[in-house]
């Protein structure tokens, strides 16, 4: 089986794996970083985003094997080592963005590329950014209003707010 | 507000931080050692004898641990999945009860039907045994809908059930109703499809099985919104595992929706073969997987009739439903088409006559029962459908028809012709909170304005009221539940301060860590801080019935108020020990206990500590500790109501039907967390809302294949979808019955949702003629009604 290594929330991670085995699953199952979530088996749910290199990634989407010497960022790496919350994750709690909490671990991760992508955010441009990833306790409604104070708290703490 | 953490304050959840960390703990996240991986497979008939299945390529393959069949686990004494609900059908024979066997024995019935369980070292070795397993079917004709399924000469899907038919059932008065509509001055009628749903939680359903060889003992972890109930229905009726050795832990469940109230049959399989292969075995669902085998819901196909006098006033109202109850009975199934449903026909109005008949139907399709409103939503979608066309056919103003046929508030209680009694509710009130809101009154300016750019709008209203809470035990089982549907709560006061709260209600998004908390930090005067709320352990709580039907706060907020005020009342008998005086003298407030009149007093926690080191304290009448159990049974549902106004517009070109406002105004008694009550409602509005514009699970006819069976079909509202909503509510008509005022709010939003879409979308198409659409309203649908009545247009264009 070949071996994988990568970077995993700052720290290295090493494993061997099938060459089937998907990013979500080397890190559920090997690193036991269970909250990147699966919701779906066609890539259309969104519970399982996480960042590789920076960009916001359905981990479900690609091997374990490509990502091979990667920086990959879960929603275990996105708060402060002293557990101040992300202002993304702080805005979800603030907003009452997450009802069952299955959702929000991709749910954040894409709304934190999301803002940082995307200066003055509004409603329509969060609505349509939020696509791929499902959500089905909020109605949306609490996600984009704490997505859009989540942006501005990141804008606000620019640019020490590096992830 | 004098308690910042207390009752009405939108206190921010203590759930989140773990759910937003990444440290929750659903049962996919629990490992076990040396533990085994399941994988069922399913049929890819929809109808079909099974002459053999051979397994041994599967057995003889890398990693495989054991491959079990239906046969296995029926000559091991397995018994089939029960039945919670009995309906008795109008001629008074009970319903058919077909068997239900975990693995299918001799017949499948619906594609997905569970067929073998592969167990292995991996995942990914038992999917790959189970490809190697040969099954030797042998088709059979299949019914698809509950039409074909009732037709002369459709294939019989149980021997137990002649013609498909589960029951046939009816409530009301046809008498009274048929000399009504003989004297009626005008019917409106219409026949409705109420689609068939997926409920789709987000967290597919997930089980782990163990059993522990040195003491007997099973344990299951399970996706479920109510761990005692699957430990009955398991332990007593399939598995024959007496409760002191069966362990049911519902850890943190990504969402339920009703899809999982129920009893699965991979629970059982886990169970009974985590003994066999003395490991531990996980099953968790893919999404496919849930397609084909979580409870679906709706499924409906109705004709239903108002009769009105010549002033508008409601007469009667008539109704014949055929409900597809797919493939077998699912646990409550038999009761979401008769008393969830039809017990809700009266709505908000004081019609006077109804009566409804509903044929139940078996199908090859996966198994139908509760999802999100579960009936209610079925029978306010063809009233509201009903009021509005009625409305438009006598030229009465929507809100004036229904504002001349509300039942007023000064009529309650109000007994309904179908069997409910009303406590409260005060209609208008909501209706003109809810007109404010969507300035009702500028209606006819934004329509005009929109026509001037070549967009059709319309305004549409569902009036909803729901009977939750369930139940008072005695009347369900009088209409047939063969359970208790009372909840439990466990409240332990410990020597230094702290409360545990044990409650049988569970949470799966509902945020009962947090209301729960402020309850009890309100009732006993302390800091939320020093409250833990704990839920779905079998071993820690006691016998609770779970969350379903709103009725966590009603019933389950309800048991812990009743065993705070025990505690209470033990308190201030210490306390009056303490401190000297008559009992009768002893006040407590604001978590301390005062002698009437004097200065003198101790706080509940001085007490506490009294109670478990009790050296000054009454051991002649009392015993020591401070912890108290109560169960709370209602006495009646609870009915929570509103108005919710849809403002559409619609391209005529496209077809497509955008939300361009939508207001809810909600009675839903008192309200102990806003936030979390207007987040209830978000997510339910969506869900109606999903139905009427977007989801719909589709069956090819002929091959009852599911053709909407994952998220590249079924088409599942996204961020974009929808709007943002205006919630509004009042506190002005609490419920009269329980302790706390509260009514409930987990399903309102689904309840009148896609009424309220339905009736706009029908109504912006008015003008052109269209009196009807049936869900879901989608481009196509849409653009079609529009255009088979511009031919003339079309064929300029």
């Amino acid at each position: 089986m070949p071996t994988v290594s990568m970077t995993v929330n700052g720290r290295p991670a090493t494993g061997e794996v099938e060459g089937r085995t998907l990013l979500v699953q080397f890190l559920r199952d090997q690193l036991r970083l269970t909250g990147t979530h699966v919701g779906c088996d066609t890539s259309q749910c969104g519970a399982c985003v996480v960042h590789v290199d920076g960009r916001s990634v359905k981990s479900c989407t690609i091997l374990a094997v490509q990502a091979q010497g990667c920086e990959v960022t879960t929603i275990e790496g996105l708060a402060a080592a002293d557990g101040t919350l992300h202002p993304m994750q702080a805005a979800f709690r603030e907003h009452h963005g997450l009802q069952c909490g299955f959702c929000t671990p991709g749910m954040v991760m894409s709304a934190v590329e999301l803002a940082r992508d995307n200066a003055g955010l509004t409603e329509a441009q969060v609505r349509e950014g939020l696509e791929g990833n499902l959500c089905r306790c909020t109605g949306y409604h609490n996600i984009v209003k704490a997505v859009l104070a989540g942006a501005e708290a990141m804008q606000g703490q620019r640019p020490a707010a590096a992830e | 507000m004098a308690n910042p953490t207390g009752i009405g304050a939108p206190v921010r959840r203590r759930e989140d931080i773990r759910f937003l960390t990444g440290q929750g703990n659903y049962t996919d996240d629990i490992n076990r050692a040396n533990q085994t991986y399941a994988y069922v497979l399913r049929s890819p008939h929809a109808h079909a004898r099974i002459r053999e299945i051979d397994v041994s390529a599967a057995q003889a393959a890398p990693g495989v641990v054991a491959v079990f069949t239906g046969r296995d686990m029926a000559a091991d004494g397995v018994k089939g999945l029960p039945c919670g609900w009995q309906i008795h059908s109008k001629d008074g024979s009970p319903m058919a009860e077909p068997p239900h066997p975990p693995l299918a024995v001799d017949i499948v019935r619906y594609v997905g039907d569970q067929v073998a369980v592969v167990i292995a070292d991996s995942l990914g070795q038992a999917r790959d045994a189970a490809e190697l397993i040969e099954v030797d079917y042998e088709e059979l004709p299949a019914a698809v809908t509950s039409d074909r399924a009732l037709a002369a000469g459709a294939p019989q899907i149980h021997a137990e059930a002649p013609g498909n038919v589960c029951y046939d059932w009816h409530i009301g008065d046809a008498a009274a109703v048929d000399a009504a509509f003989a004297r009626a001055k005008h019917v409106t009628r219409i026949d409705l499809v109420n689609t068939r749903l997926v409920p789709n939680p987000m967290e597919p359903r997930s089980y782990i099985g163990e059993f522990d060889r040195s003491t007997g003992e099973y344990t299951l972890w399970t996706s479920s919104q109510n761990p005692h109930v699957i430990r009955l229905l398991m332990g007593a009726f399939v598995l024959g595992i007496p409760e002191h050795k069966l362990r049911v832990i519902a850890p943190d469940v990504g969402g339920g929706f009703g899809a999982k109230i129920y009893h699965y049959a991979e629970e059982a399989i886990v169970t009974w073969a985590s003994r066999k292969v003395t490991r531990p075995i996980k099953w968790t669902a893919d999404r496919s997987e849930a397609f084909l085998s979580d409870a679906h819901g709706r499924d409906h196909l109705t004709t239903c009739e108002l009769a009105l006098d010549e002033n508008a006033n409601f007469l009667a109202l008539r109704v014949h439903t055929t409900a597809n109850l797919g493939a077998y009975l699912s646990t409550f199934a038999p009761s979401i088409p008769t008393y969830l449903y039809a017990t809700l026909l009266a709505g908000q109005y004081k019609t006077p006559a109804i009566y409804a008949e509903v044929k139940a139907v078996f199908t090859n399709t996966v198994p139908v029962d509760a999802y999100r409103g579960a009936g209610r939503p079925e029978a306010c979608y063809l009233i509201e459908r009903l009021v509005e066309n009625a409305a438009r056919e006598t030229g009465v103003d929507k809100v004036e028809i229904r504002r001349r046929n509300f039942i007023p508030p000064s009529a309650m209680p109000y007994n309904t012709p179908v069997a409910l009694t009303y406590d409260t509710g005060d209609f208008a009130r909501c209706m003109d909170m809810a007109l404010k809101l969507a300035d009702y009154a500028g209606f006819p300016a934004r329509k005009a304005e929109a026509a001037r750019r070549g967009k059709l709008r319309g305004i549409g209203f569902a009036s909803y009221i729901e009977a939750c809470g369930i139940a008072p035990s005695n009347v369900a089982g009088a209409l047939g539940a063969r359970a208790g549907l009372y909840e439990s709560a466990e409240v332990r006061f410990h020597p230094t301060g702290s409360v545990t709260v044990f409650t049988g209600s569970h949470s799966h998004g509902q945020g009962h860590e947090t209301t729960f908390a402020q309850i009890v930090a309100d009732k006993f005067g302390i800091p939320i801080e020093n409250v833990e709320i704990v839920h779905g352990d079998t071993s820690k709580i006691p016998f609770g019935m779970g969350t379903y039907g709103s009725r966590s706060l009603a019933v389950g907020g309800s048991a812990i108020v009743k065993a705070v005020d025990k505690v209470v009342n033990k308190a201030r008998k210490i306390a009056a020990h303490m401190l000297e005086a008559a009992e009768t003298d002893v006040e407590f407030r604001d978590g301390r206990f005062t002698v009437a009149g004097t200065d003198k007093s101790l706080g509940i926690g001085d007490i506490a500590l009294s109670a478990y080191v009790p050296h000054n304290f009454p051991l002649e009448e009392l015993e020591p500790g401070l912890d108290e159990q109560a169960f709370y049974d209602p006495k009646n549902f609870t009915y929570p109501n509103g108005t919710q106004i849809c403002e559409v517009e619609i391209d005529p070109e496209t077809g497509v039907v955008r939300i361009v406002n939508f207001v809810a105004a909600d009675d839903f008694g008192r309200v102990i967390n806003p936030m979390i009550v207007e987040g209830q409602v978000h997510g339910g509005l969506v869900q109606g809302i999903g139905q009427a514009l977007l989801e719909h699970a589709v069956y090819d006819p002929d091959s009852g294949q599911l053709l909407s069976g994952s998220y590249m079909d079924y088409c599942m509202p996204r961020a974009d979808d929808v709007p943002s909503f205006t919630v509004a509510y009042h506190e002005e008509a609490p419920c009269t019955h329980n302790p706390l005022g509260v009514k409930g709010c987990g399903e309102a939003g689904t309840i009148g949702g896609a009424a309220a879409v339905m009736n706009a979308v029908v109504d912006a198409l008015a003008d052109l003629g269209v009196t009807h659409l049936d869900m879901p309203a989608t481009p196509e649908r849409v653009w079609r009604a529009i255009n088979a009545r511009r031919p003339a247009a079309v064929a300029a264009e």
